[in-house]
């Protein structure tokens, strides 16, 4: 039915609030602000990320005062409702109605091959989440830039933390039956197996799934288990893993761990390992800025996904102080925000590729009780810091690019 | 027959002028995309309007239909047909998937109908997600640019605003045809005494798939507009809640008459598009319009509406007479 009742995050009122108090100052402001628009998702499943998306803009602006590069800045919030249709909707708001300079988001994938040719089209620079790989690989768009990862950027790592580390030999991948669980799975695969292990099996449960017992059943011949679950799909697995009794070291990627997460795990995912472009463990002034800000503003332990939006916030900054505030030509706007290399943000180092995506570090974390801080009761401890991984890994670029994109069936299954 | 000058006709003529002067006096493109939504998700409407208005059939799984014409389009364009090859092929696919439907699930009415729709249109739904060599999967099918007819760029807001303009006057105007024709009565009447209708000598199995038919082709020129205007295609576009959603606008609009659907889906797109931009808890007022409308006009808005007004209009004219009686009464 189009009337969901979805659960109503805590924080979403403070969020109103503050939003209607950082907006009014932005109307009277000298000369003309710099508008910036954000595609979230505030209805529907994937809320939870959306919230978090719009807090971490909301608490970046907080801390600035409402101010980038002495622009005042006006800022817009849509909600594309998680579908592509809604997305173009909303974007186009954004870019004809509202007329932003810059957009941060959407979320997911396909609300952005929903938009990408129309972004080429009005020439306004793009900054999302959404993982999807040939968005800055084979299919790259000019206007856009990634500050957070592809799908197999923390895969990647993790397949190498696994295999020469953890030293796992065979190993059953579960991840759920979309384009972002086929990409992670491929690119964990590919790693893996170069690196001597074997991908005993791949699993599929689809999107939503009540139980996943039934495929948790299929768990077999290996020493370990890569699980690639995103949303709130992690907590259900790890609660059914645990129940069947299965003890496989499970290690996992950006969304099975997300720190946003810490507050709903319990003993179940003791010892899951994964792989993050955000951790709140990093212990950086840029980082505690950060979190600081979220606790005060909305009472929040932040995950990826508003640590990566308040990153994105960075980036504009530091490209727009290079153009001196400058933002009414797009094409210089879009190569000064790839241009961007900053030394302290939430994430640690980062710089772009000519694609316009990430180059940065990556944290394997474990999940366990020690060093836990913020109220929580379990935390992500950093075992091993990757330093500046592109979304290449260490393959060459035209090698990798000549190869087809991760799919569900590629790299194939070996006998 | 002389059109007459009732207020019924002077407000369907003023409305008309103003949906050709649109582009004029709407600023921005934005509020221009927005009334090419709200035609075609209205064309979709009326498509479903014919089985649940005239034919008292339920579907609820009309977006598979949609899907099946937007994919169909996306599929023949990416596969390098030109446009118009594509659109009658998407067409021709999407009516005789239509048929398939209706064989099927026109094998029961009532529950039993609206169940089997709502399968298949979860099994579209689920084609769309699972067969990737096919749809693209969850990334969907782009496609690139609009066609020019007769060398007229569809690409801007206001060229395919009044491309589909013409085409949501041709289905409103088939619409009206159809409700007033012969044909249109038999389906009123399978509705109303379907054994009644059998006694009489109609085929009443027969009639109903042939309004399953028209209904399938208008929601298939939606969805060909719908997939032309977003130029992207994905498995959201067949599920359950848009389904749900477009069956919304016609029973908020009111079934069975000619503009209910039109202004059903006008609700739904603009509180859906434009209202969530300044309320966040869009679907709770979304929510509460209904709830409302079931409330105070439970034959939906048009009709309910017009029965308000005239009931309104009524009252006003008794209490005027009372008074005009009162003053002409001889004072003793």
């Amino acid at each position: 039915m189009s009337i969901k009742r979805r659960s109503v995050l805590k924080g979403m009122l403070a969020t109103g609030v503050s939003m209607a108090a950082l907006k009014a100052p932005a109307v009277h402001g000298q000369g003309a602000p710099f508008k910036l628009g954000l595609l979230t998702v505030k209805t529907g499943p994937l809320a939870q990320g959306g919230i978090q998306m719009e807090q971490g803009v909301l608490t970046w602006l907080k801390e600035k005062n409402n101010t980038m590069a002495g622009r005042k800045v006006e800022f817009f919030s849509a909600d594309t409702g998680g579908n592509p249709a809604g997305t173009k909707t909303k974007v186009q708001e954004l870019v004809e109605r509202d007329k932003v300079d810059v957009i941060l988001g959407p979320l997911a994938a396909f609300e952005l091959l929903a938009i990408t040719d129309y972004i080429i089209q009005a020439k306004t620079p793009l900054m999302s989440l959404a993982a999807a790989e040939d968005m800055t690989q084979r299919r790259p768009n000019p206007y856009f830039i990634r500050a957070s990862a592809t799908s197999g950027q923390a895969m990647h790592p993790m397949a190498d933390y696994a295999a020469k580390e953890l030293k796992l030999k065979r190993i059953v991948t579960v991840s759920e039956d979309f384009a972002f669980g086929h990409e992670q799975m491929g690119a964990f695969q590919q790693v893996f197996e170069d690196a001597g292990g074997r991908i005993a099996k791949k699993i599929w449960p689809p999107l939503v799934t009540p139980d996943y017992t039934p495929y948790i059943a299929q768990i077999s011949d290996c020493d370990g288990v890569c699980q690639g679950f995103a949303g709130s799909n992690p907590l259900r697995f790890m609660k059914a893993y645990a129940a069947a009794g299965l003890k496989f070291p499970v290690v996992g990627g950006e969304t099975a761990g997300d720190d946003a997460l810490l507050k709903s795990f319990g003993d179940e995912a003791l010892g899951l390992v994964s792989c993050c472009p955000y951790t709140l463990d990093l212990e950086t002034d840029g980082n505690k800025r950060f979190i600081d800000g979220m606790l005060k503003n909305f009472d929040t332990v932040p995950g990826q996904y508003a640590g990566l939006l308040y990153l994105n916030c960075m980036v504009v900054e530091a490209g727009l102080k290079s153009l001196n505030g400058d933002a009414s030509d797009k094409e210089k706007l879009i190569k000064a925000l790839r241009a961007v290399t900053l030394t302290d943000t939430p994430r640690g180092p980062v710089k772009f590729d000519h694609f316009g995506n990430v180059i940065g570090d990556f944290y394997i974390r474990k999940l366990g009780t020690d060093g836990a801080k913020y109220g929580l009761k379990y935390w992500n401890k950093t075992v091993k810091v990757y330093k500046d991984v592109s979304q290449f890994w260490t393959y060459d670029e035209k090698a990798f690019l000549a190869k087809p994109v991760y799919s569900r069936d590629n790299p194939p299954l070996k006998p | 027959m002389k059109p007459e000058l009732n207020g019924r006709n002077v407000a369907l003529a003023m409305a008309f002028a103003a949906l050709v002067s649109l582009p004029f006096w709407v600023s921005g493109t934005y509020y221009i995309n927005v009334s090419s939504q709200i035609l075609f998700y209205a064309i979709f409407a009326l498509g479903l309007n014919v089985l649940v208005g005239y034919g008292g059939l339920v579907s609820l799984g009309h977006a598979g239909l949609f899907g099946i014409a937007a994919y169909a389009t996306g599929y023949f364009l990416q596969a390098g047909f030109p446009h118009s090859a594509a659109i009658l092929l998407a067409l021709v696919v999407g009516i005789a998937s239509t048929a398939v439907f209706a064989f099927l699930a026109l094998r029961a009415t009532g529950i039993g109908f609206i169940m089997i729709t709502l399968a298949l249109g979860q099994i579209i739904w689920g084609l769309a997600y699972r067969w990737i060599s096919l749809t693209g999967g969850d990334n969907g099918i782009t496609l690139h640019g609009r066609p020019a007819p007769f060398g007229l760029d569809l690409g801007s807001a206001s060229a395919f605003y009044y491309t589909t303009f013409i085409i949501f006057l041709i289905a409103v105007v088939a619409c009206a045809i159809l409700a007033g024709s012969p044909f249109g009565a038999a389906i009123k009447g399978t509705r109303d005494q379907p054994r009644r209708m059998n006694a009489l000598g109609y085929h009443v199995w027969a009639i109903r798939f042939w309004a399953c038919l028209l209904s399938g082709l208008l929601t298939c020129v939606a969805g060909i507009l719908f997939v032309y205007y977003n130029q992207f295609i994905s498995p959201q576009t067949a599920a359950l809640t848009a389904s749900a959603e477009v069956l919304l606008m016609v029973i908020a609009g009111g079934p069975a008459t000619l503009l209910g659907p039109i202004v059903g889906a006008a609700l739904v797109v603009i509180v859906k598009n434009v209202v969530s931009g300044y309320i966040e808890r869009w679907n709770f007022l979304l929510g509460a319009i209904f709830v409302a409308i079931v409330i105070l006009m439970p034959e939906g808005l048009v009709p309910g509406t017009v029965r308000l007004w005239r009931g309104g209009l009524r009252a006003f004219r008794r209490r005027r007479g009372i008074v005009l009686a009162q003053s002409a009464e001889p004072k003793p």
